[in-house]
């Protein structure tokens, strides 16, 4: 008995998958993450908000259905900005 | 040329206080004219670890405010010549540290110290903005665990734009890594991040690995730094960091686990083998 505890004992511990690469995979993809965030330019929030106050102007919509990203790529940036407009206007649109 | 040193982390508890008096004493006992900062406001803590609590009178925020001079405030170290502290304040008062202020201590100090070391509080407040500020290079404290690495990288952010280098354009300011508490048994064992890992993920040049050290808790007890205690080994892995931080060449220690006799012997038999 005593020497079957210790075989599982033993094949729990190999199998355990090892934290510690766990641990790193997570660092990695959030550490990166956190880098682009640190790299972008500050005026982002603010610009974010004067888009939304020109478009409010306009059309009624609610300030969460707009997603507003910056996305890098080699030599440029793509400043993605997505609005969901009310259905009100979509039938407008389609009349 | 004074050389002004921030140690810095982010994250709490993880040995900058520590590290920061191990280092001074470690720069002045090779003959740099050197001081020890404490800049956590509030929670006064260096004189602890330098022994030196019940010699405290004036503090950093008295010689900012004029209300002491800096040589009325600066404690000169028993243990070490060459060596002093400028105890932080305990006031309550979040804006007791002012840039101009700072900025002209470290200017009056920066006539005769070789080293000025300055002891980042946690958090990315004031005062750890202010302790970073000055510095030509930094010292980034991290234990082998997530928040911790996470909140360095969050501070190497920090570094490289929020100093006084970097906005006037003078280049970057060094970057030094320290690992600390390093377990190489754990490590071993696949449950605490490596060296290597670390390396990785932080790509700053490594200073050293302070191992996880019942020495540690000693030294802090006893309010006399750990690099004093020679014969432990984070003593002796704080006296290498000091080292290689004045560019001598000097390998790493206590990566690895010493092994137990069973193994030893099997080394030993695998030689012979062979």
């Amino acid at each position: 008995m005593n020497i079957a505890n210790a075989i599982t004992k033993l094949t729990d511990r190999f199998r355990r998958t090892q934290s510690a690469k766990c641990a790193k995979e997570r660092l990695q993809i959030i550490i990166s993450h956190e880098r682009i965030q640190r790299d972008q330019p500050d005026y982002l929030a603010a610009m974010q908000r004067d888009l939304l106050d020109v478009i409010a102007k306009y059309v009624a919509i609610d300030k969460n259905d707009v997603r507003v990203e910056l996305e890098r790529q080699e030599g440029c940036s793509i400043l993605e900005l997505n609005v969901i407009l009310p259905q009100a206007l979509d039938k407008a649109l389609e009349l | 040329m004074v050389k002004i040193i921030v140690v810095t982390s982010g994250k709490g508890g993880v040995g900058k206080t520590t590290t920061s008096a191990s280092f001074a004493v470690g720069l002045a006992s090779r003959g740099y004219k050197t001081a020890v900062i404490d800049f956590d406001i509030g929670l006064r803590n260096l004189d602890l670890i330098m022994g030196c609590e019940r010699r405290v009178v004036y503090d950093f925020v008295n010689v900012i405010r004029g209300e002491a001079t800096l040589n009325q405030a600066l404690i000169r170290d028993k243990h070490t010549k060459e060596l002093f502290i400028l105890p932080a304040s305990q006031t309550r008062d979040k804006d007791a540290l002012t840039l101009e202020g700072v900025g002209t201590v470290l200017d009056e100090m920066s006539k005769t110290f070789d080293y000025i070391v300055c002891d980042s509080p946690a958090g990315i407040e004031r005062g750890a903005q202010l302790a970073m500020y000055f510095a030509d290079s930094a010292i980034v404290v991290t234990n082998p665990e997530v928040s911790s690495v996470r909140d360095s990288d969050r501070m190497l952010g920090l570094l490289s734009s929020k100093t006084k280098r970097a906005e006037e354009g003078r280049g970057h300011i060094t970057e030094h890594l320290l690992l600390t508490r390093y377990s190489p048994k754990r490590v071993a064992n696949g449950d605490m991040l490596s060296l290597s890992d670390v390396n990785e993920i932080l790509a700053i040049p490594l200073l050293g690995v302070i191992p996880e050290s019942q020495a540690v808790l000693r030294a802090s007890n006893s309010g006399v730094p750990v690099i004093v205690d020679t014969e432990s080994d984070a003593g002796q892995a704080y006296m290498d960091a000091v080292a290689r931080f004045l560019g001598e060449d000097v390998p790493f220690r206590f990566l690895h686990e010493k092994p137990n006799w069973l193994k030893r012997l099997f080394s030993f038999k695998e030689k012979e083998a062979i």
